[in-house]
Formats: structure tokens, C-alpha cells, sequence
């Protein structure tokens, strides 16, 4: 149960952490493909605030504030009862609800696999494909060393 | 009594509508779009949120437009744009070892775990400028090379293992870090605080402060171990949820700074360090951080106090440019008051000291008659 559980939360956190990464176009786009039911009561925002970003000395040692950053967040309630929460950096308000609804959609067992199917996966794999092509051109720019012999011994 | 004296209304609602023909310009020139300025105008975009201490590129490139590309106007309009917003809370804080690189040098260890890792630098580059950029040359796509991801260390842990570098910096476990914008600075401070306002204060002001202590005011001997670039992923704690919230990523840019140290009567011979880390990509003032938070280390490591650099109070107080701009600006605000005050004052001076010349002419020409 206790792992059941643990891979729930795993789940749940991936998608948001997938949406709060990709565009809000691109989230619509599929949204709109997708034919998921996108009725909603907003409890709470959208609304955008500040989160103090935290650091540490040296790298590893004790945290210290860096500055802030603006987040937009969203809380629903779907007219099944499943409530659904987003937060993302940026202010885009229309992302925000959005993604609560995914949220609030994916703890439904009738629309989970549609959420994973058709937003969360071809999102991820977008993002996947830029993350790996960003690494893949900073390698380029890696140095090789090699020695140059000079002289006659 | 006080006197208020009213007037100006038209010439300052005309002098505004005036700066915003100014600032589009001539109309036949395209307007500027904000996502023109966030894709290429990148690290200006960088530069005002780490000093406005805000990260949202959006903004930055408004205030940019705005502030018609005065960098502290537009971190000015950040800053006073920040004060509006709720805050949700403080982030996990990030953990740059596990970075998405885009770029990583150091200039201690030649073959250190990931490599030296160049990226979009300017570094190599001959500063001759592009006559071909302004026409609108065609640019290439950037070279690729498929190899296997690696872990890239922070520098610091490889050198960690001789015990000859210093540990990254501690706290008391119990230490809550410190926050610039809810309490007011105080002297002396912990070295959590003095990072934060290091990490928003003047990339110009922290690069002098840097420069002196190369030069030989509070010299340390500095060394880059690593210069890291690139995203980290940032979390929040929220209530409603029974997990760390991922929030999406930021670019940040990190130095740690390695320091010669002789020893003292506090801390054995080793390299110590200096810290750096800010919003974007801004290697240059991550530099002048790292060498500012080592200077400012001199009382923790039993150093003499002698430069500027080294004085706290002195760094922590101007480093500010908001806060600067805002007391040197205000100098050309109306002091009519102030100064017909003042003027008064010196011409009861100037009278005084009239009165004693001529007494004292008038004394000696009636020693010279009677002589």
C-alpha cells in the first residue's frame, strides 16, 4: 500500500512537473486535440505571486536566498469532486487553469490514461527532444586536449 | 509655517507624453516586439532580473522597452513591479550539481569529471564587430556531438577529498537564512545575507570591488575552480500538496572562486573560497561576486580589514543600484526650500565675513596714518 501510494505521488508529480515546463500554446494545442472535458470550478486564482529562490553557500552548504521568481497558480474542482492544483513559473493565467484541470483529470481513474495518453506524453516527448538536442550542441563545444611534441626528443 | 508650492501638472503630463514619443522612435522602424528582446537581446534580459532580483524574462523585457534600454531604470521598474506580488514561499533550494550544463570551465584542474565545456561564450571571440549581423546574415545551425550524458561534479566536491580546500560554507543547523526584503540590514551580517545582496547588487559596482582586490586591496590570490551555466530545476513546499511542487527551471550561473590562503590564527594554510551565483547567464558578475564574498570573509579568517572590498558595510550599503540611483537622482528633484535656506545662510556668512575684512582694513590704514 505504503508503495502504491509512493507511486501515486511519483505519477502525480511528473505530470505537473511536465506542465509547469512546456508552453502554454503548445498544452492548449493538445488540450484542444485531446477532447478532454475542460469544465471547472476555480477555487482559488488563477493568480500570480512571487517564490524566493533558495541557494547554498558554496554549492552544498547552508541555503541562502538568491532572489525571486514570479509563479502563477491555480486550484479547481471538477463536477465529478476531484480537485486539482498547478503552480508553474511565468505569469500565464489560461496555463495555470489548464494545468489544474489536468491535475484534478488525472486523479480521475476515467480520464487518467487520456491525460497520460494524450497530453502528458507527447509534451514530455517535446521537451525530452529539446533538453537532449541543447546537450548535444553544449558537447560539441567540449575541449579536446591532445599534446604537441616539439623538438627532437 | 510650511508653505506647499503647487505647479507643474501640464509640463509633467506633456514631458510624459513626450518620453513615449520618444521612446517608439521614428515611426517608420518596426516596434519592438518583447519576444525580439528575450530571444536576442538575452543578457541585458538577464542582467535587470538578477539585479531586480525577479526572474521572469517577460518582464525584464518589458521594463527593458520601457526604460528605452537604461539597464537600472528598467531594474528599477522590476523592483518596484516585485512589491505588488503576493509571495507563496521559499523554493527547495537548487541544486547546481545536478544542472542541465551549458557551459562549465575551470581554470584549476585541466581534466576534471564532464570536461571543460565551452558553450555560447564570448571567450576566443576578437571583438572585431559584424559589419555582416547588421545585414541580416543568414547563421548558421550549432554543431552537434551525440556522445553519452556524464555526471559533472561541482569542482569543489573533487577537491574536497585532500582537505585542503575549505568545506562549502555552513550554518548552525538551526539558522534560519536571512532576508533582505522583509528585514532591514544590519551590521555585521551573516555571510547568508551578504550572498543575497551580493547576488541582486550592480554587476559594474561588485566588478570594481573585484578588480581592486586583483589589484592589491585585500589581495587573495584568486583562482576560477568552476564556472557553471545552465538550468535547475526549482520545488516548493505547499501545503495542499503532500510533495515538493515542481515549479519548471531557471537558468542561473554559478563561480566558485579558490583562494591562496596563508592561514591565520583562526584557520589552518588551504584555499578558501569565494561564492557566486546568479539569475541567467552572467559569468562576469558570478566572477566579481565570488571575489567580493571572499573579500568580505577578511574578519571570519582572521584577516586584516584594509580595502574597500573588505568592509562590509561599505560593499553592502552601495551595492544596492536602486537604492543608489534613487539618493543620487533625487539631487534634481526640487530643493527650492532646502536651498533658499542655505543660500540665506551663506550670504549672512559672506556679510560677516565682509564686515570683519573691513574692520580690519579700516584698523590698519589708522595704523599707518599714525605711524
Amino acid at each position: 500500500m505504503r508503495g502504491q501510494e509512493a507511486r501515486e505521488q511519483a505519477g502525480r508529480k511528473a505530470l505537473m512537473a511536465t506542465l509547469a515546463h512546456a508552453s502554454a500554446d503548445e498544452i492548449a494545442r493538445l488540450w484542444n486535440e485531446s477532447g478532454l472535458p475542460s469544465e471547472a470550478e476555480l477555487l482559488r486564482g488563477p493568480e500570480t505571486g512571487l517564490v524566493t529562490v533558495r541557494g547554498r553557500i558554496g554549492g552544498g552548504g547552508a541555503p541562502f536566498n538568491v532572489g525571486e521568481a514570479t509563479v502563477t497558480r491555480a486550484t479547481v474542482r471538477l463536477p465529478t469532486g476531484q480537485v486539482g492544483h498547478s503552480y508553474a513559473l511565468g505569469g500565464d493565467k489560461g496555463k495555470a487553469k489548464l494545468a489544474a484541470i489536468a491535475d484534478a483529470l488525472w486523479q480521475d481513474p476515467a480520464h487518467r490514461e487520456a491525460v497520460e495518453t494524450k497530453l502528458a506524453a507527447p509534451l514530455r516527448t517535446a521537451l525530452d527532444a529539446a533538453r537532449e538536442t541543447r546537450r548535444v550542441e553544449t558537447a560539441a563545444t567540449k575541449v579536446d586536449f591532445f599534446t604537441m611534441v616539439r623538438g627532437e626528443d | 509655517m510650511y508653505v506647499a508650492v503647487k505647479g507643474g501638472e501640464a509640463a509633467i503630463a506633456n514631458a510624459h507624453r513626450l518620453l513615449a514619443d520618444r521612446r517608439r522612435g521614428d515611426r517608420s522602424v518596426p516596434a519592438l516586439r518583447l519576444d525580439q528582446i528575450v530571444e536576442q537581446l538575452a543578457l541585458g534580459v538577464d542582467r535587470v532580473m538578477s539585479e531586480g532580483s525577479l526572474y521572469d524574462r517577460e518582464l525584464a523585457a518589458l521594463a527593458i522597452v520601457q526604460a528605452r534600454g537604461d539597464m537600472i531604470e528598467a531594474i528599477f521598474l522590476v523592483r518596484a513591479y516585485r512589491t505588488t506580488l503576493p509571495r507563496f514561499g521559499y523554493t527547495n533550494p537548487v541544486d547546481t550539481g545536478a544542472m542541465q550544463l551549458e557551459r562549465r570551465v575551470s581554470a584549476t584542474y585541466k581534466d576534471l569529471p564532464g570536461g571543460q565545456v565551452l558553450g555560447p561564450t564570448f571567450d576566443y571571440t576578437h571583438r572585431l564587430l559584424d559589419p555582416e549581423l547588421a545585414a541580416g546574415a543568414k547563421v548558421e545551425t550549432p554543431a552537434q556531438r551525440p556522445v553519452e550524458a556524464e555526471a559533472m561534479p561541482r569542482v569543489s566536491a573533487i577537491l574536497a577529498h585532500e582537505g585542503l580546500i575549505e568545506a562549502d560554507g555552513d550554518m548552525p543547523l538551526d539558522h534560519v537564512p536571512g532576508d533582505i526584503t522583509r528585514e532591514p540590514l544590519q551590521f555585521p551580517m551573516a555571510r547568508d545575507i551578504r550572498l543575497q545582496a551580493l547576488s541582486r547588487g550592480d554587476e559594474g559596482f561588485l566588478l570594481a570591488l573585484g578588480y581592486s582586490t586583483q589589484r592589491g586591496y585585500a589581495r587573495n590570490h584568486p583562482f576560477v575552480g568552476e564556472v557553471r551555466f545552465g538550468e535547475v530545476e526549482l520545488e516548493l513546499e505547499v501545503p495542499e500538496l503532500p510533495f515538493a511542487v515542481p515549479l519548471g527551471s531557471i537558468r542561473v550561473t554559478e563561480c566558485q572562486m579558490v583562494n591562496q590562503f596563508k592561514g591565520s590564527a583562526k584557520a589552518p594554510p588551504q584555499f578558501t573560497r569565494g561564492y557566486g551565483l546568479v539569475f541567467g547567464q552572467s559569468e562576469r558578475k558570478a566572477m566579481a561576486m565570488a571575489l567580493c564574498d571572499r573579500a568580505l570573509r577578511a574578519g571570519e579568517l582572521g584577516e586584516d580589514v584594509i580595502a574597500a572590498a573588505q568592509d562590509e558595510e561599505f560593499v553592502i550599503s552601495h551595492s544596492d543600484n536602486v537604492q543608489a540611483t534613487g539618493f543620487v537622482e533625487h539631487l534634481k528633484l526640487p530643493h527650492y526650500v532646502d536651498f533658499q535656506a542655505e543660500l540665506g545662510l551663506v550670504r549672512r556668512m559672506r556679510a560677516e565675513y565682509e564686515a570683519r575684512e573691513n574692520e580690519d582694513k579700516t584698523a590698519e590704514e589708522k595704523r599707518e596714518a599714525a605711524e
